[in-house]
């Protein structure tokens, strides 16, 4: 369904993307995993057309989306939602009203279908009866429910999953790797999950590429990861630091 | 020494002419989606409370603070030469021309130019503007759209608003505490203002009101760097709308006046 072809990207003197090869199979939950300032969050961005890259190709659903305008990339974008780190949350909405905006945007105006449509999303959230708080007197991981709400409300076809545990005690990150599984089994829908939590990327992924230098330095199933020998890697899964991997 | 000079000197006109480019991009971005696509309706009228509804009161203590002092300094110059029935004529064509259409602009750039570019550049370090486009909305036409349109309309009302309470003060200044005679104080002021002095009042705000709300928006939406680049946003929307409207003051009053000439003819 999505497919990424040498995607490379740089901001200022700092080369983020270096040519990028992956494919995001239909209804399959990936986790892109990496170190902090490894480019994830920036290929996450790629995939949606909220950042231009300086070269290569983004396929979705058969349309390459490498110079498409703004207005073109709505089209693709009702197919894909994304999950900001901090949720994104419009912080002068009501809970009910983020949530309600993308389907008024669509055009939706029957206060009757757009508060059913809100309550069924709260419910697949376990935030029932929240529709009238404000974003600033949410925690954290409720502000990231509240954005997945608003971004899967249409039905897309994917939803991208920044950082989705950033920030989250282990309980509540649970939380959030459960519902992560929940909607893919419930509305059958492509994932892709940038984290850096390891635990997080094991128990939500079919597949787990590792994104090293700009490049996919390794991509199969979770299990292969773990069985994979290789130091960098290794290195990675065990939290080990340069200086102590040379020390080791 | 000289390099460096012309490297700085270069640098700074390119920066210049880039931002000039991306003020006239999101003009011209604006006024097609205008024409284009669906206002939202709820989110003009929300502008239009906010920049015409709320700038009431500042508008008439401008206008009205305004009107009353120039009365009273253009009374004590024209009463030494025995025409101080005159400056009826001399406040309302001046309030008219120049200092009501420029005093709002100025107090409204504080005001609303201020504000939007702070709301906006809020948005935009938040990921509230990426959230919008992620929705698959065109920020312009959520965001700047419905300001541009609201500004638009509201910046003669506030203009005729505070023209009118300048001269009702000057009026009441010049009769009551400077006991010029009413009848002539009258009289000279209607024989000396014009429709044109009202259409020129009328046009000046029209493209202040653009100048403000196309500065304010471009500058919230190309702010980064957190609280300390919306603070700088904010602050450069205030100052860059109240140099354009001053500089494009100068410009469009030669203009208008071949257009519309100051006097009685």
């Amino acid at each position: 369904m999505i497919a990424v072809r040498s995607l490379a990207k740089r901001i200022g003197q700092q080369e983020i993307l270096r040519g990028v090869d992956l494919e995001i199979r239909t209804g399959e939950t990936l986790a892109i995993i990496g170190r902090s300032g490894g480019g994830k969050s920036v290929l996450l961005k790629h995939l949606v057309g909220l950042m231009t890259p300086d070269a290569g190709e983004i396929w979705i659903d058969g349309q390459n989306i490498i110079g498409m305008s703004e207005r073109q990339l709505g089209t693709i974008r009702v197919k894909v939602g994304i999950l900001f780190q901090g949720g994104a949350l419009f912080d002068s909405m009501t809970v009910e009203d983020n949530i309600a905006f993308p389907l008024r945007e669509a055009g939706e105006r029957d206060p009757k279908v757009l508060h059913a449509k809100v309550a069924e999303m709260l419910e697949v959230m376990e935030m029932e009866g929240q529709e009238d708080k404000m974003p600033e007197s949410l925690s954290g991981g409720m502000k990231k429910r509240v954005g997945l709400a608003r971004s899967i409300i249409r039905r897309p076809s994917c939803v991208l999953y920044d950082e989705p545990t950033s920030g989250l005690d282990p309980v509540v990150a649970d939380s959030i790797n459960r519902l992560i599984r929940r909607l893919q089994q419930r509305f059958g829908m492509t994932s892709v999950v940038v984290t850096h939590d390891m635990k997080s990327a094991f128990d939500v992924a079919d597949r787990i590429a590792y994104l090293h230098e700009g490049r996919i330095y390794f991509h199969g199933t979770p299990s292969d990861l773990q069985r994979s020998t290789d130091p960098l890697i290794q290195d990675f899964l065990l939290g080990r630091s340069e200086q102590c991997a040379a020390a080791s | 020494m000289i390099t460096r000079f012309f490297n700085v000197l270069g640098g700074g006109l390119l920066s210049f002419f880039q931002y000039l480019g991306e003020l006239v991009l999101l003009a011209a971005d604006t006024f097609r989606s205008i024409f284009t696509h669906k206002l939202r309706w709820k989110l003009f009228l929300n502008q239009i409370v906010e920049i015409g509804l709320l700038s009431q009161l500042v508008v008439v203590i401008t206008g009205a603070f305004t009107g009353a002092v120039f009365a009273a300094q253009t009374f004590f110059q024209f009463n030494k030469i025995g025409m101080g029935s005159a400056t009826g004529a001399v406040v309302s064509v001046s309030i008219c021309r120049e200092l009501g259409p420029v005093l709002t602009a100025l107090m409204v750039a504080g005001r609303v130019g201020a504000a939007m570019s702070a709301e906006i550049g809020t948005m935009k370090v938040t990921e509230q503007i990426d959230a919008l486009r992620a929705l698959a909305v065109y920020p312009t036409d959520y965001l700047v759209v419905p300001r541009a349109l609201a500004m638009m309309v509201s910046m003669p009302l506030l203009v005729a608003e505070c023209v009118a309470v300048g001269i009702a003060s000057g009026y009441f200044i010049a009769i009551f505490l400077l006991e010029i005679n009413g009848t002539y104080y009258m009289a000279n002021m209607v024989r000396w203002t014009r429709n044109r002095d009202i259409i020129m009042a009328l046009s000046k705000a029209f493209c202040f009101g653009i100048l403000i709300v196309f500065i304010s928006c471009q500058k919230g939406l190309s702010a980064r760097e957190g609280a300390v680049g919306v603070g700088r946003a904010t602050t450069e929307a205030v100052v860059n709308s109240s140099l354009a409207v001053l500089i494009c003051n100068f410009f469009l009053t030669m203009l208008l006046n071949i257009i519309y000439p100051a006097g009685y003819q």
